[in-house]
């Protein structure tokens, strides 16, 4: 193990380490930890430049309670959960199906595909803003949340695909052979064989994509405009503009925001890492 | 009764000839959906937008044909050239993102109680959306109640109003994006410090490498898989970066803190004007500057895939 463990060093390094490490945490989310206090101040701290001192009074309920109840924040929620979801669904299915055709199959333009996929994946997708934005009108999608997810489905295909080939071409391909030879049906294969071991990689991707897709910002802003489809990315900017200047709220409702994910992070946490390695890294 | 009926005939030679071709052609059944959403939604508009891109156009009109026109009037854009520098500042600041993960990452490399929570806690940035990133980091760098001069202002310094002036605004904003992009950096070598092989750590100790020498020849080999991803995804952060700017300082002060990105999101779609012609060109830039990595990308995971 490097550096050195903890253990095997002298006392006082041992001591100095354990007091640096809460302190190097402070630091490193003191911006958060300032707008997790500033949530559950009074408006009155604000006025009188009592910006990074403790709160004159704990306001939490009202503070969160205006954002639940008198904002559209729930809706921008629940917004953000309609185009979140399915296009978990969508982009981990296409994936899966693409995944193993890549993996499994050796044909000659197995490669090529599979560089598309990646390549489009690092595509700056400002490319396709024009287009993506005039398809979406012409379709008569624009504004909804059915025409983001369609967009985001497709977009998302690409990093899948490539971390489903990753995975299926690590799995032990004698498996599918020996059910070949016992005559099973190709598609069989893909649903008895392959997709029970797919599962912490398809865990790993949901988890992963609900993030991404949960904090797109850009996408929400060119496809969308208003409370009937905004996500919450692009719906905070509008409640801020709404209580401008009211600190304490804006950070409530930007907690809230960011909560979702946290969640999803915290409660899958393994699965989660092992998705943004990408599965290269073990 | 010899006489088959063809249907059943029929059916059994298509039945037939599918099972024949079974290995052929199912995997472009399993592709088909998959290729057919990236086709029209990925790769049919990179080369509608490259059409465009020779057109003036407002969205809505006829579109007229100016050949390279767009292109001639962005080498005189003095808006692009800003956008362009600071692209290539993004590019390079944010590559510090990579070191400082994995100092961070071998700092939490221990077993004492409690460093899975430490662990998750450091990694926390980058669970969080960049509009919410963006939104603190402003507040963090208000000029007169900011956190940031409440700090300098202990040691003596400041106020400075980072955001308000144009030559650090830029530096303000990559240095909030540092923030989430070094938290994934440290991920990427936490996992990858786990790999590290311990017999070559004992040998190298034997030989009597320590600290820097052990990191240097030793460690940092070992973790060239974490490194090649963490690139990847930096370089591509660097180049997407789009919510920080728009959230921040909406381009201001002055149009100091564009990048090709948002400049072309403000000549497209914004009340500045619906060029999308314009727009189309900034963005082909981008895309002709994003493909020399990408073909680095692609090169290097084909040499590893030969290598196989």
């Amino acid at each position: 193990m490097f550096p050195t463990p903890i253990e095997k060093t002298s006392r006082s390094w041992q001591l100095t380490y354990q007091s640096l490490l809460p302190l190097a945490l402070i630091m490193w989310l003191l911006p958060l930890i300032a707008v997790a206090v500033f949530s559950v101040k009074p408006a009155v701290d604000f006025t009188q430049g009592n910006y990074w001192g403790l709160p004159s009074s704990f306001e939490m309920f009202n503070n969160y309670g205006q954002v639940f109840f008198n904002s559209d924040m729930p809706r921008y929620m629940l917004n953000s959960v309609l185009i979140t979801v399915p296009t978990v669904i969508g982009a981990v299915a296409l994936s899966c199906l693409a995944g193993f055709a890549l993996g499994i199959y050796r044909f000659k333009s197995n490669i090529w595909i599979f560089f598309m996929f990646v390549a489009g994946n690092f595509v700056p997708f400002q490319i396709l803003m024009v287009p993506v934005r005039d398809l979406t009108l012409d379709m008569g999608l624009y504004n909804t949340k059915t025409g983001l997810v369609l967009f985001h489905i497709a977009f998302q295909t690409g990093f899948c695909t490539l971390f489903m080939r990753n995975f299926i071409r690590a799995l032990p391909i004698e498996l599918v052979e020996a059910a070949r030879v016992e005559g099973i049906a190709e598609w069989k294969i893909f649903w008895y064989v392959v997709i029970p071991l797919m599962k912490p990689a398809i865990a790993a991707l949901s988890v992963l994509i609900f993030t991404f897709i949960w904090n797109d910002y850009f996408w929400a802003v060119v496809l969308t405009q208003g409370p009937e489809s905004q996500p919450v990315t692009a719906g905070i900017t509008s409640f801020n503009a709404q209580f401008r200047a009211a600190y304490h709220l804006m950070s409530a409702g930007s907690i809230v925001a960011a909560l979702p994910p946290v969640l999803m992070f915290f409660l899958m946490q393994k699965h989660f890492i092992a998705g943004l390695t990408l599965g290269a890294v073990k | 009764m010899t006489a088959i009926d063809p249907t059943i005939a029929s059916a059994k030679s298509e039945r037939g000839w599918y099972k024949r071709n079974e290995i052929a052609v199912t995997p472009w059944l399993f592709l088909a959906p998959a290729i057919l959403f990236f086709a029209f939604y990925v790769l049919w508009p990179i080369y509608q937008s490259i059409a465009i891109s020779f057109y003036d156009w407002d969205g809505l009109g006829e579109a007229r044909y100016v050949g390279m026109a767009n292109y001639v009037e962005l080498m005189d854009d003095s808006a692009f050239e800003v956008s362009l520098w600071n692209n290539l500042k993004w590019l390079l600041l944010y590559l510090l993102a990579i070191p400082g993960g994995l100092f961070i990452a071998l700092f939490l490399n221990q077993t004492v109680t409690g460093i899975r929570l430490y662990k998750s806690l450091f990694f926390f940035p980058f669970v969080i959306s960049q509009v919410v990133v963006g939104l603190v980091f402003s507040w963090f760098y208000l000029p007169n109640e900011g956190l940031l001069n409440g700090v300098l202002g202990l040691v003596g310094l400041g106020p400075i109003n980072v955001l308000g002036d144009p030559t650090m605004a830029t530096y303000g904003i990559i240095a909030a994006g540092l923030w989430p992009q070094t938290a994934y950096c440290m991920i990427l070598y936490l996992t990858g410090l786990n790999a590290v092989d311990p017999e070559q750590i004992e040998a190298g100790r034997l030989d009597g490498a320590k600290g820097w020498k052990m990191l240097w020849y030793i460690i940092i080999p070992q973790l060239k898989p974490a490194t090649f991803i963490a690139f990847v995804v930096t370089i591509i952060g660097a180049l997407r970066s789009f919510d920080l700017i728009s959230i921040m300082t909406n381009g201001g002060p002055f149009g100091q803190t564009r990048v090709l990105s948002f400049y072309m999101f403000e000549k497209a779609l914004s009340e500045y004007g619906f060029r999308m012609g314009y727009g189309a060109a900034i963005a082909v830039v981008l895309f002709l500057i994003m493909l020399i990595f990408i073909a680095y990308f692609l090169w290097s995971m084909w040499a590893e895939e030969k290598g196989r």
